[in-house]
């Protein structure tokens, strides 16, 4: 069959049930075997504002938001501010009926010359101002005149899309129902007899050939998960017991997900007053036993800093998770960036071994969340899980996830082992500078850590000729064992090519999908992408040596990336990509600036 | 039969004369009253002279951050609710740095024991003013006399409905080994402050003044009743009160979470085939 790829995006205001629609659909397609990525651009309001839910739904694995739109569903009059991304296949629907008062003047003047002679569907216009076909579908009325009523609008805009794409309805149908359950089933029926009217509305009446049918779809079902839900789900695959946090976007997801999960799985959600209590309490139920995590975005994180020297210090594991955001300061709260990496990687008084994991796509959020509890436990520090909104607020469909491959490594001595230590010490210096963790509780040994200098046994002490130095020596040995764990980076692309993008974290699927269309193009690029950051191996830098064009990729200004490279290697980097107005890159524009800074 | 031996001597870092040993010798006393073996204490402190004397008996010990005694104190206790957990920092720390957290524990009503050594000035740091110091104490930060108003902790306490609320005498073993035992053995959150001079920095709040103020609460006096106990609560200068301050039975977090009735979370299975289980939720 012939690749399909379609990019979905309906705009409007916050709180006309954009979400609720983005999902409906994106789920529909994934039930269908097709893949999606889903991502929302939002503002920072509980309503009103502008936010928009894109979907990208293709019969290939997609990874990113796609820079053009196919249909565009406009709730309001502002997203027709969008209307700069369509092309001239484009669709875009519209309630021209009061809503849009400029619009459907306009609407008026073109529909009555235009209307006859161009489309079979006499309510369907062409709108000479804009790139496309544009539809003025009277959502509401439709609602109304199905059995319906005001709040069903969105069901049949969703439904018109199913139309215009010739989807089969009855996956729509089965997930109105689900949605409604048995004590919904009224509404539900009601909602089907206004979807059906929608697709009714649209289904054949499309002129000309302007995107592909998926009449002839089906696969089978892929599940449709989200980033935060993909790392809530694998703490609570690998054992997570408890989370302390406090709300803050885009990281909310994570504990509010944990929170629906919380009887069935015995994990306690524990929202604090501040990000300072939050740190500080899982840090105490980590030393009593549990795997504990908390999750912030930078400003909470930044509030953190002080507990995270404390988890260093006291070698007492912890999972952290940093949701990047646009900063600094507050930023832009529901906006996407990778600037916190540096911050991630060196904030924190004194020396002490840290890991930061930044998951390539939805599925490794999974898999990072996992190896980042192992981590922590095995070397008893904290791992930082540098994720970003793009990632939390995106969905994706996934075949499968492997629950059998997930080993728990906790690395806590059992009491018959406790046993056999004539003299517990918390801190006893080891080669490896991993000292045997027991838990309080046991009458075998007592569990003593201070955040001051401590001696083996964890008691403070001063002794700065001895114990101060083997103790940072110990604690820092660590990073010896801890480096060899980091996984090196993946390429994409022709071995032997000579040009080579480098990047990290959730914008790997852009960047795969620009050297895909750049070695269509008889490019020769090779991609190097690196989802496990810190500590890092030089030896994993290799391929710098044969680039002849070497460009980094980023989601900041400073090019914090190509920085570490320098540090790691000695090699200064200067061909770089750095995209910073909140938003995540695409494919199409990596390569327009690949191939700027390719030919400069 | 556990006895004093059983918390061990340590030589310790404070001042000869300070209110400090005072207060360790009626948490030993305390724990020999409860028959608490070392092995089911975690002591949890912040930064101060006051935050060393988990170090000084054995007993496990998780000395923290200035000021975030009281949330690694959470952490353990909600972690591990068969463990007695006790909190023991200074004024600075728990009334200053860490005050958010302490009103936050307290609408938790965690089931800690929280001891605050109050000598009303910051000693480790050489005498600065505390946020309870009296109005006009002078230091040399504060040359002209603190001007802010001092928190008055326990009606603190009582405004957010602890449920343990009591005040000792560092020079009282006695009666504060009881309000620690009391505490200890109060389902929720416990506060207590202790008068404790302080013998380098605080010539103002010394022994003398602390001893000819402090009186023990009759048994007439009903803790139970929150507007006597506001109202006791509050006096100061002339006349302080020790004893228990106010008392009610709310329930405490471990017990109204519902997810550590049966054994302490440390205990619980984990349950990796649940995941599998959910996945299908996302089909």
């Amino acid at each position: 069959m012939a690749r399909i790829d379609i990019t979905i995006k309906i705009a409007g205001e916050a709180g006309q049930g954009l979400q609720t629609m983005g999902q409906l659909l994106s789920k529909a397609f994934a039930r269908k075997g097709l893949n999606v990525f889903a991502n929302q651009a939002l503002q920072s309001r509980i309503r009103g504002g502008h936010n928009c839910f894109q979907l990208r739904v293709s019969t290939e694995r997609v990874l990113a938001p796609a820079c053009a739109t196919d249909i565009l569903i406009a709730l309001d009059e502002e997203s027709l501010a969008h209307t700069q991304e369509l092309t001239e296949s484009s669709i875009t629907i519209f309630d021209g009926t009061g809503k849009y008062k400029t619009l459907s003047h306009t609407t008026a003047k073109i529909a009555e010359s235009r209307r006859r002679r161009r489309f079979s569907c006499s309510t369907l216009v062409k709108l000479k101002v804009e790139r496309g076909l544009s539809l003025d579908i009277p959502l509401e009325k439709i609602a109304k005149e199905s059995g319906g009523n005001k709040l069903m609008s969105n069901t049949v805009g969703l439904a018109a899309v199913l139309g215009i794409l010739e989807l089969d309805i009855n996956v729509l149908f089965d997930l109105i129902r689900e949605s409604f359950g048995a004590k919904g089933k009224e509404i539900a029926e009601a909602n089907i007899k206004v979807a059906q009217a929608g697709y009714n509305f649209t289904y054949r009446k499309i002129p000309g050939k302007r995107l592909p049918s998926l009449k002839e779809i089906s696969g089978a079902k892929k599940m449709l998960i989200g980033g935060s839900e993909a790392i809530a789900l694998g703490a609570l695959a690998c054992g997570c017991k408890f989370i302390s946090a406090y709300p803050m976007s885009p990281s909310t997801g994570i504990m509010t997900y944990l929170a629906s999960k919380a009887n069935q799985f015995g994990i306690v959600v524990e929202q604090s007053e501040d990000e300072i209590a939050s740190i500080n309490i899982a840090l105490g139920a980590s030393y009593a036993g549990v795997r504990a995590m908390t999750a912030s975005s930078g400003g909470g994180f930044a509030l953190m800093v002080e507990g995270l020297s404390l988890s260093g210090m006291t070698e007492t594991p912890l999972v952290i998770v940093d949701a990047q955001r646009p900063g600094p300061a507050t930023g832009l709260p529901t906006r996407t960036a990778q600037e916190d990496l540096e911050y991630v990687i060196f904030c924190g008084h004194g020396e002490f071994p840290r890991a930061v994991l930044a998951p390539r796509t939805i599925e490794d959020a999974f898999y990072a969340t996992v190896k980042a509890f192992n981590l922590a436990d095995k070397y008893q520090i904290p791992v930082i899980i540098l994720s970003d909104q793009l990632m939390a607020d995106s969905l994706l469909t996934i075949d499968e996830l492997d629950i059998d491959s997930i080993k728990i490594e906790r690395n806590i001595l059992s009491n018959e082992e406790l046993k056999e230590i004539k003299e517990y010490k918390r801190y006893r210096f080891t080669e490896s500078g991993i000292s045997p963790r027991v838990l309080p509780g046991n009458p075998y040994g007592l569990v003593v850590v201070d955040s001051d200098e401590h001696d083996e046994e964890g008691h403070i002490t001063e002794d700065v000729d001895y114990t101060r130095p083997q103790m940072v020596l110990k604690r820092n040995r660590k990073n010896i064992g801890l480096l060899k764990e980091m996984a090196p980076p993946l390429r994409y692309g022709p071995q032997h090519a000579k040009n080579i993008l480098v990047g990290w974290g959730s914008s790997y699927g852009a960047l795969k999908e620009a050297v895909d269309i750049l070695n269509a193009e008889n490019e020769q690029v090779c991609l190097f992408h690196f989802n496990e950051l810190w500590p890092l191996n030089k030896e994993y830098f290799d391929f710098l040596e044969r680039g002849e064009f070497v460009c980094v990729a980023e989601n900041n200004f400073r090019g914090q990336f190509a920085h570490l490279i320098t540090a790691t290697t000695g090699r200064i980097i200067e061909n770089r990509i750095n995209k910073f107005n909140g938003l995540p890159f695409c494919a199409s524009e990596i390569v327009v600036e690949y191939r700027k800074l390719l030919n400069a | 039969m556990l006895d004093l031996n059983t918390y061990g001597t340590f030589e310790t870092a404070w001042c000869p004369g300070c209110g400090n040993f005072g207060i360790l010798d009626a948490v030993k006393d305390a724990l020999v009253k409860l028959q608490l073996d070392p092995h089911n204490i975690v002591l949890v402190s912040g930064i101060g002279q006051a935050a060393k004397l988990p170090h000084y008996l054995f007993g496990n010990v998780f000395n923290g951050l200035h000021g975030r005694a009281i949330p690694a104190a959470t952490g353990i206790k909600l972690a591990n609710r068969n463990l007695a957990v006790v909190v023991t920092s200074g004024d600075g720390d728990i009334y200053g740095e860490g005050g958010n957290h302490l009103i936050h524990a307290i609408r938790r009503n965690i089931d800690i024991t929280v001891i605050v050594h109050n000598n009303q000035v910051y000693a480790l740091t050489k005498g600065q003013a505390s946020p309870t110091s009296d109005l006009g104490f002078v230091t040399k930060v504060q040359p002209g006399g603190v001007i802010d108003a001092p928190v008055a902790p326990l009606t603190l306490a009582i405004a957010l409905d602890a449920g343990f609320v009591a005040r000792g005498f560092a020079a009282d073993k006695e009666h504060l080994s009881s309000m620690i035992q009391q505490g200890l053995r109060h389902k929720g959150f416990a506060l207590i402050d202790v008068l404790q001079w302080c013998v380098t920095f605080n010539k103002k709040n010394n022994f003398l003044w602390y001893k000819q103020r402090s009186y023990k609460l009759g048994p007439d006096y009903d803790p139970h009743d929150k507007v006597k106990a506001f109202e006791k609560s509050l006096e100061w200068n002339d006349k302080i009160p020790i004893g228990i301050i106010y008392k009610n039975s709310r329930p405490a977090y471990e017990d109204a979470c519902g997810l550590m009735k049966e054994k302490p979370l440390v205990e619980q299975e984990i349950n990796p085939e649940g995941v599998r289980a959910i996945l299908r939720e996302f089909i």
